[in-house]
């Protein structure tokens, strides 16, 4: 056995210091797709036919919705005056504390609302702050979430040094961490894991599916509807620094820089 | 990649199916499809001759009579077809006349469908009902565990939990978006699925893939491959208790991660493969990539040799879970699993796409028959070298400064075709139907379907806690299995 205490010494301490220190690679994640500032459409209805996921509003203001963004880029590859990819896992284009944050750029009463669920999530959980459990419940995944969820528990993110842990029962769990489009078969499993949460206790959306069912979206809606969604995390899977900074804003340990504070 | 050939009625194609089977060819699936005209079945046979006919995979289709609603099953006969036939009851409506257990796959009727079942009779036998919901971060699925204590005599799996309907998603979309519907079938192969889906297509389009952009597709493929040889490494390390060994292969399976994401933006190769190519070259050079693939190599290899050095831990996977080199080949066992059982069917070598027939062909180092954990895994250290190397000789392949077209026109005419790409779990294949530039239809098939259903099978002996080092071992997707 001496062999592997040799052998995990070979590379150093490779964990991120992220959020105390920043990481590079937080950065050059590549987001969901957003709109350009200068952005000016005369042709609406063609321009909405770009995303294969309906997540192009063109009506009026041209919007995308980061919730049903995939990622696919064919938006950003047919009309990059218009669109371009949001950059790193933590920033414009990571998780929100409410559903409509994710929609840009935001409607004028988003950021009030953003306001408001962020200050209930914060009463609500303040007594959570040291240490946090979650729970993960996959509720009709790719499979590709769950290798990301996998990652945070490995050597390079090692969400334990925050003080976040895994833990087998809902009755320990703090946190829900929801992966997956919504499958009718994962309602009442998803539904039983939240009832035997104590309170008080976070429902995090993780990825596109969970939040709005991505590409089955006319068929699956995403976790909310079985639970009650706090935390919104887009991305097709959303990367792992992404689902870390969803987790530190959830348990309000991420506090200033989250999204809508900026 | 051949279009369908019809059988006038069901009993035709069930003679011609059992024909093939017994002559040598391998089973490859059963699907049924409600049209406007009817029900019809279709069945795939992967050819397994020499010479000019070997690289194919026949489909043969046959519709049920008008009014039927049920048809004798091919089960009794054909024990592959177990699985196939119930997804059929579930999500086409007809019943296979004469299957041995007909409760609900993908699709669960009524309350009743999650009652605990009981196969097993004998003093003290229980059920342990193990999910969907389960310990860790796992996929969702329910193992219903059959055990009188400590051995394993029954094994229940069900996976309709996690049923999305994604073949029926696939109906009315253009060709564009079916690609990304195809990725997101199993998340941890996104690419082998995104090539068997365009390969179909290219197949009815009969439009050539540009040498570069194969060689690209080939890139993905392995890069993805590796990672996942590295998640079974990783989570057999981890059954055994090996803090070490399990944090070096998570270390090295996010490197892997890293890279694919430097090369394409998304950590696992989502939206390089489209219909007629790739969506774009790789923005690094040959050579930057070459320094970055020799440390990575060198890092797994090295690992991989001392994981396989390390007794305490080979004792847990001997002998443990093993499959038969005959249950194997009667099955058609895909990918690692059938290789570890003597039963090597890789659509690399047998039915060879993209760039790999310009490649040295990726011939298994050795024959395995063992058919167990240890065998399995052993198959997958070695698929991983060999990934290595054809990615390092697929980068040879790339253009240099000069940047060729990476896709070349793909848009198909009315047809069907069934394409392939050989993922880490072993094949995938695409039924795909074109009509008016849209997709009709489109029925996917992975290996984790194909081979999940051996886990059954596997438990002579084993007991409890041989459970993790055998799911493992197998390395399947439920989202790829309940689609």
């Amino acid at each position: 056995m001496s062999i592997w205490a040799l052998r995990g010494l070979r590379d150093g301490v490779v964990t991120t210091r992220w959020p105390a220190r920043a990481d590079d690679y937080v950065d050059t994640w590549r987001g969901p797709a957003t709109v350009l500032p200068d952005a000016r459409v005369g042709d609406g209805p063609d321009i909405a036919r770009l995303c294969p996921a309906g997540a192009i509003e063109a009506s009026g203001q041209l919007r995308v919705d980061q919730g049903r963004c995939i990622l696919c880029g064919h938006c950003v590859a047919a009309r990059p005056d218009l669109f371009a990819w949001s950059a790193g896992a933590t920033g414009p284009g990571a998780a929100a504390a409410a559903r409509q944050a994710l929609i840009v750029p935001h409607e004028p009463e988003t950021d009030q609302a953003v306001q408001a669920a962020r200050a209930a999530l914060a009463e609500r959980t303040g007594a959570l702050r040291r240490s946090v459990h979650v729970r993960h419940v996959d509720a009709g995944s790719d499979g590709s979430e769950e290798w990301e969820v996998q990652a945070l528990l490995g050597p390079v993110y090692d969400v334990h040094r925050l003080g976040v842990f895994f833990t087998a029962s809902p009755r320990h769990a703090d946190v829900l961490l929801v992966t997956g489009a919504g499958t009718p078969g994962m309602a009442g499993p998803l539904r039983a894991t939240w009832e035997g949460m104590p309170g008080p206790k976070v429902v995090i959306a993780a990825g596109t599916d969970a939040v709005s069912g991505g590409l089955l979206a006319s068929r699956l809606s995403g976790a909310d509807g079985p639970v009650p969604v706090d935390v919104w995390v887009p991305g097709s899977p959303p990367s792992p620094f992404g689902m870390l900074n969803a987790l530190l804003i959830a348990t309000g340990k991420l506090r200033a820089q989250a999204r809508g504070q900026a | 990649m051949t279009i369908a050939s019809t059988a006038p009625t069901v009993t035709a194609l069930r003679e011609a199916l059992l024909a093939r089977v017994a002559g040598g060819d391998r089973f490859a699936g059963l699907f049924a499809a409600r049209h406007e005209s009817g029900i019809t079945l279709s069945a795939h046979v992967a050819v397994r001759g020499e010479g000019d006919a070997a690289g194919a995979i026949d489909t043969m289709e046959a519709p049920l009579p008008e009014g039927a609603t049920g048809y004798p099953s091919l089960t009794p006969a054909l024990g592959a077809a177990f699985w196939y036939e119930r997804v059929i009851r579930d999500l086409a409506g007809v019943v296979p006349e004469g299957h041995p257990r007909l409760a609900p796959l993908v699709a669960p009727g009524s309350p009743q469908d999650h009652a605990l079942p009981r196969d097993v009779a004998g003093y003290g036998v229980f059920t342990i009902p193990h999910g969907p919901v389960r310990s860790g971060v796992f996929e969702s699925m329910e193992y219903l565990v059959e055990t009188p204590g400590e051995a394993i005599p029954h094994l229940n799996m069900r996976i309709f939990y996690k049923h999305r309907g994604i073949a029926a998603r696939f109906a009315g979309m253009p060709l564009a978006s079916g690609v990304l519907l195809a990725e997101r079938a199993e998340g941890i192969a996104s690419v082998a699925h995104a090539l068997a889906f365009c390969h179909a297509a290219e197949a009815i389009a009969g439009c050539e893939v540009p040498r570069a952009a194969a060689a690209v597709r080939v890139i993905h493929a392995e890069v993805e491959r590796i990672a996942n040889h590295l998640d079974v490494a990783m989570r057999l390390a981890d059954a055994a208790g090996l803090a070490v060994a399990t944090a070096r292969f998570a270390l090295h399976k996010e490197r892997v991660m890293r890279l694919a994401s430097q090369l394409c933006g998304s950590r696992f190769g989502r939206g390089v493969v489209v219909p007629g190519g790739v969506a774009a070259f790789p923005p690094q050079g040959p050579e930057d990539l070459l320094s970055a693939l020799g440390q990575l190599e060198k890092q797994v290899n090295g690992d991989a040799e001392a994981l396989m050095g390390t007794s305490s831990f080979l004792d847990r996977l001997r002998g443990t879970g093993p499959l038969t080199p005959g249950r194997a080949r009667e099955h058609g066992a895909l990918g690692p699993i059938g290789k570890a059982s003597g039963y090597c069917d890789d659509a690399r070598l047998t039915r060879p796409y993209d760039a790999y027939p310009l490649l040295a062909p990726a011939v298994p180092a050795r024959q395995h028959q063992a058919g167990d954990a240890m065998a399995r895994l052993q198959v997958r250290v070695e698929e991983a070298a060999q990934a290595f190397t054809l990615i390092r000789q697929a980068l040879a392949e790339l253009p240099g400064r000069a940047r060729p077209a990476p896709r070349s026109a793909c848009d198909p005419p009315d047809g069907r075709a069934t394409g392939w790409a050989e993922a880490p779990q072993g094949e995938v294949l695409y039924d795909l139907e074109i009509e008016g530039g849209r997709i009709a239809r489109c029925q996917p098939r992975s290996a984790s379907f194909h081979n999940l259903v051996l886990m059954h099978e596997v438990f002579a002996g084993d007991i409890l806690t041989d459970f993790p080092f055998i799911e493992a071992s197998f390395g399947l997707s439920v989202a790829g299995a309940a689609l």
